[in-house]
């Protein structure tokens, strides 16, 4: 259903990635490929696999089979700074915030790989250090805007509210001008407006020509925003296709309203 | 620590905490002379500001890193060592030995942590262990070159025919060495690398995924530290006149660890007041001296009991508790 598609060079191509702890195959098989541009989503019942094929895809596991390759070359394994440099950054389902830093530090952390300053520049603090803090404190700033958090730059960022923390994970994964974004849930404990703002975002930002790989149980949103949608289940892929696809598939059908339908709906209504 | 500077964006330079630490820190070393009562006190401050030296460097590693290293006193032992062997066997004047042991010492750093940053954990701590104990018995058995567990004289420094010594002199020396050291840390705090750092020190899976290189950044603050250890080590020996293995002890490492700790991990004036604590306490009481270590855990348990950010950083959060 891809074929016209998969001729292009891919931003992000996994293939028959599958790893497995202590024994148990959390994943098995799962290939896509997420291309400039577009929003490919993955869903599926808790414990799918979905934030563990993220690690994989962004370093912080190594699959025990398979390949990933970032704008067809080979990635697999790569430390996850590596594969920064490569274009790829993420963000956490389970905040992974500097918490003892500003909103707008977190961010401007974010701009780490495009700081220009040596360590002796740094240690004698000399202008060109000035220069640099205050260039890439503007970005920052301009980043926490277009989230919609530019009030809060200055607070500290333990005492931000949880859809702020998702925002500003946000801000600092696109500080890093990434290729390929990885998305996990960014869009839970957020209310209705903050999703709406969260899709807009989302949108805006594969226009500017980043595949987006997104993680959501917000069912809304990832129908309405995704290009494709690799449902997973019990660490193996189920169905690649349109939203329209998938949500006539009656695998994918059964797969939700079977054990897991209930507790879908419970976190989609939230 | 930076939300003061951040809420004024456009006159940043003015007041910067950096400024107020900085400033702090040489207005107590300017102004301790004129109130000293006597040379005595000039030499506990002086002992003081070498400690400091070391300890504002292990707090780039520990408060800024978040590593730790329970062999630091062995850095500070090579700097010493230096000082003390170069002139007496090798014929090589104080100040260029000074500064052979300070690269020797940033050298040992590099080779010790390349391979260990790789590693997750607290494999520095156990390597640094090792390797601190290993120095601590190489000074105390090659009795040749070190003088064995007596230890060794260290020849006066002399510049132009003027022989330095005398405690105000050394209280000069050793105070502007720390300005200088506190300066340096204070830079590298505010700048893109102190930044990195204090970001994988809160979240290193965060902080690698936007291409911080842990690993490196890491190295790094343990080099930056073991240079800091070095210089402040030389200048113990050259103010003292003599060194002793126990510069290089197990013990010190640990009392440097503690200095951090109950300072406050993170804050270069915490740091300064951790050192000047276990500098100074046992010198005012002098009846605990047998009882040093015990005393040294106690403060340990303490502290962690009651203010586990460390004095500076823990005053600063109680006193905001009790505002609310
Ligand atoms: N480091 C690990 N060690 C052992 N098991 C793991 C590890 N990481 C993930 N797993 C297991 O892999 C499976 C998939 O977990 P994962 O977190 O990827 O699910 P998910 O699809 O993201 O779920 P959710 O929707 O709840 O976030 C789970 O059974 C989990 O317990
Ligand atoms: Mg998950």
């Amino acid at each position: 259903m891809t074929a016209t598609r998969t001729s292009n060079a891919a931003a992000l191509e996994v293939d028959g990635v599958g790893i497995s702890f202590g024994g148990i195959r959390a994943l098995d098989g799962v290939s896509f490929r997420a291309h400039p541009g577009e929003v490919f989503s993955i869903i599926g019942p808790n414990g799918a696999g979905k934030t563990t094929l993220f690690n994989i895809v962004s370093g912080l596991y190594r699959p025990t089979s398979g390949r990933v390759r970032i704008a067809g070359q080979e990635a697999t394994g790569l430390a996850p700074a590596r594969l920064a440099r490569r274009g790829l950054s993420r963000t956490f389902q389970n905040l992974q915030i500097f918490f003892r830093m500003t909103a707008v530090e977190n961010v401007m952390v974010g701009r780490h790989m495009a700081e220009k300053t040596g360590f002796f520049a740094d240690l004698l603090a000399l202008p060109s250090v000035g220069r640099q803090n205050r260039a890439t404190r503007a970005a920052a700033l301009a980043l926490l805007d277009r989230v919609g958090l530019a009030d809060l730059a200055d607070q500290p960022a333990g005492a931000l509210p949880y859809g702020a923390l998702k925002r500003l994970e946000i801000a600092r994964a696109l500080a890093t001008e990434p290729k390929v974004l990885l998305l996990d849930e960014p869009a839970a404990g957020c209310n209705a407006v903050e999703t709406e703002e969260i899709d807009q975002l989302i949108h805006a930002v594969a226009e500017g020509g980043v595949a987006v790989v997104l993680v959501e149980h917000d069912m809304k949103l990832v129908m309405k925003i995704s290009s494709r949608i690799l449902v997973l289940v019990q660490g193996k892929p189920l169905v690649v296709g349109t939203p329209a696809e998938v949500r006539a598939d009656p695998r994918v059908i059964e797969a939700y309203l079977g054990s897991h339908g209930e507790t879908e709906a419970a976190r989609a209504d939230r | 620590m930076t939300d003061a500077a951040a809420t004024s964006p456009p006159s940043r330079r003015t007041w910067s905490p950096r400024l107020v630490s900085l400033v702090f820190v040489t207005v107590v070393v300017a102004v301790l002379p004129l109130v000293f009562p006597s040379n005595y006190y000039l030499r506990v401050a002086s002992l003081v500001w070498t400690s400091g030296l070391a300890v504002v460097g292990l707090n780039l590693l520990m408060g800024l890193a978040g590593q730790v290293s329970l062999g630091h006193a062995a850095f500070l032992g090579i700097g010493a060592y230096a000082v003390a062997i170069g002139p007496t066997h090798l014929g090589v004047p104080p100040i260029p030995s000074a500064l052979a042991g300070i690269a020797l010492s940033a050298l040992v750093a590099w080779i010790v942590g390349k391979p260990i940053f790789r590693l997750k954990g607290y494999y520095l701590a156990v390597a640094t262990l090792g390797f601190g104990l290993l120095l601590a018995l190489v000074l105390t058995s090659e009795s040749a070159w070190t003088g064995g567990p007596d230890g060794m004289p260290v020849e006066r420094v002399e510049l132009f025919g003027w022989r330095v010594t005398g405690a105000l002199t050394w209280y000069w020396i050793t105070g502007v060495a720390l300005i200088i050291g506190v300066a340096l840390a204070l830079n590298l705090e505010a700048s893109p690398t102190g930044r990195a750092l204090r970001a994988l020190h809160d979240s290193e899976v965060a902080a690698s995924v936007v291409g911080v290189d842990a690993a490196r950044l890491k190295l790094t603050a343990f080099v930056v530290a073991a240079v800091y250890a070095a210089t402040s080590g030389a200048l113990l020996a050259l103010m003292n006149g003599f060194v002793t293995p126990d510069t290089a002890s197990f013990m010190h490492s640990v009392e440097f660890v503690t200095m951090v700790v109950i300072g406050g991990m993170g804050s270069v004036v915490g740091a300064l007041v951790g050192a000047a604590i276990l500098v100074a306490l046992p010198q005012a009481l002098t009846v605990l001296q047998e009882y040093e270590t015990a005393v040294l855990g106690l403060l340990i348990m303490v502290f962690m009991i009651f203010l586990r950010q460390g004095i500076v950083p823990g005053l600063i959060g109680l006193f905001r508790g009790m505002r609310r």
